[in-house]
This record gives structure tokens, sequence and C-alpha cells, in this order.
């Protein structure tokens, strides 16, 4: 039921703000969810390939996609999510939080400004 | 030419903060796909998504190997968030966008603040 509830504000502040749904998921599966750092990064990044695939989808149907270009920047970071996946098994969990929270951090400064 | 190895360049740094952190880097495609390659909002947003699933797969299909994903879990989140969209699209129409903004960019910060000062008060132990 979390989980749902979870996943209902990723999808409500990724169409609000379209950022994606992974920095909502992340901390609320581990503040909310009591998940692990390392689980709850993994299940948010597969829950955003099937958000991804359905959204993609839907726009695809009104021929707003530009594969070329989508390809060009999708290809490396496909390879760089590989390394970072890697990287993470080497880091602390607590090295990981506190990597987000920065993030979170110079996300939360970006829309403010 | 530049401008798409920049692109990719950026796109490989995404890559890593996605498979680092479980994010999916679209806050990095967006501006990219439209400052770099002249893309509009609209179409931006659309090919980040495309851009995404390579991203997501990949780097899912690793933390596989570790074992740290769950699956059934993340069908849940996603089934909820493809609904919570929805809802999303509603109210991003009634409210103007820099009120919507501020918010988010409000509740970020104590989100980060909440999980830095949980992360401080954990005891140490490797894990």
């Amino acid at each position: 039921m979390r989980l749902v509830v979870i996943g209902l504000l990723a999808g409500f502040f990724s169409a609000l703000f379209g950022v994606g749904g992974g920095i909502v998921v992340v901390p609320l599966l581990i503040l909310m969810a009591r998940f692990d750092e390392r689980p709850a990064m993994a299940t948010s990044l597969a829950a955003i390939g099937v958000i991804a695939l359905v959204g993609a989808v839907s726009y695809g149907f009104h021929g707003e996609l530009k594969p070329g270009a989508a390809a060009v920047v999708g290809l490396p970071a496909a390879f760089g999510a590989v390394a970072g996946a890697t990287l993470q098994q080497r880091l602390a969990s607590r090295t990981l939080s506190l990597g987000f929270s920065a993030l979170l951090a110079v996300i939360g400064v970006w829309l403010l400004i | 030419m530049w401008a798409l190895v920049a692109a990719g360049a950026v796109g490989l740094v995404a890559g890593v903060l996605a498979g680092l952190f479980g994010v999916g880097g679209g806050i990095l495609f967006v501006p990219t796909l439209t400052l770099v390659l002249g893309l509009t909002q609209i179409h931006a947003e659309a090919s980040s998504l495309l851009a995404i699933l390579p991203t997501a797969a990949a780097g899912a299909w690793q933390q596989r190997r570790y074992g740290n994903v769950r699956w059934r879990a993340s069908l849940v989140l996603a089934l909820g968030a493809i609904a919570g969209v929805e809802a999303g699209v509603q109210i991003a129409e009634a409210l103007p966008e820099h009120v919507l903004r501020r918010l988010f960019g409000v509740l970020m910060l104590a989100v980060a603040a909440q999980l830095a000062w949980r992360t401080r008060r954990k005891p140490t132990y490797p894990s």
C-alpha cells in the first residue's frame, strides 16, 4: 500500500515538474518503506524504466519523439548507468545517502533560484 | 559535431548519476536536449523518456546481478506513478508554474535535510 502511495507521489511530481520520479521515489522508499539505500535505488531505477516506457509510447503516438537525439544522450548514459551501478556497490550506504542528499539539495536550490 | 560530443558527454555523466543514485537522468537529459541539441521543450521532454529507457534498463540489469532489485515493488511503484501523472497534469494546469517550482524546491531541501539527519544519527556499521 505504501508503495502505491509512493508511486502516486512520484508520478504526480514528475508530471508537475518534468523531473524524473527517481528523486521522489528513492527518499520515500528509504524514509517511508524502510528500504536500505541500495535496494531503494535499484528498485527505483527498475520502476523508472517501466514509467519511461509507458511515457515514451504515449508521446510516440503524438509524434513528439526524436529518436536520434534520444540516442545521442541515452546510449552513452546506458554505459554510464552500468558504471554507476557498479560503483554503487563499492560505496558505503552512508556515503550513498549523504551523496543523494547533496544531489537533492542542489536540485532544491536550482528550483528556488 | 561538437554539439553531439558534448551531448554524449553529458549523457554519460547523467548515466553514472542514474546508476549510482537510482534516478532516471531526465533532469540532465531535458536541458541537454534543448540547449545543446536544440529541441523544443515538448520534444525534449518526450525524447528524454526515450533516453531514460536504455539508461534505466542497463542500470537495473546491472543491479539485478547484485540482487538489489525488488521487482514486485518496482512494478507497484510504476503503476502508482502512471496513475499519479494524471493527477499531476490536472494540478499543473491549475497552478502557476513559479509557485510549483518554489514549493517543490523547498520540499527537496526538506527531504535532503531529513535524509542527511537520519544518516548522521544511524550507527556506523559496514553494510
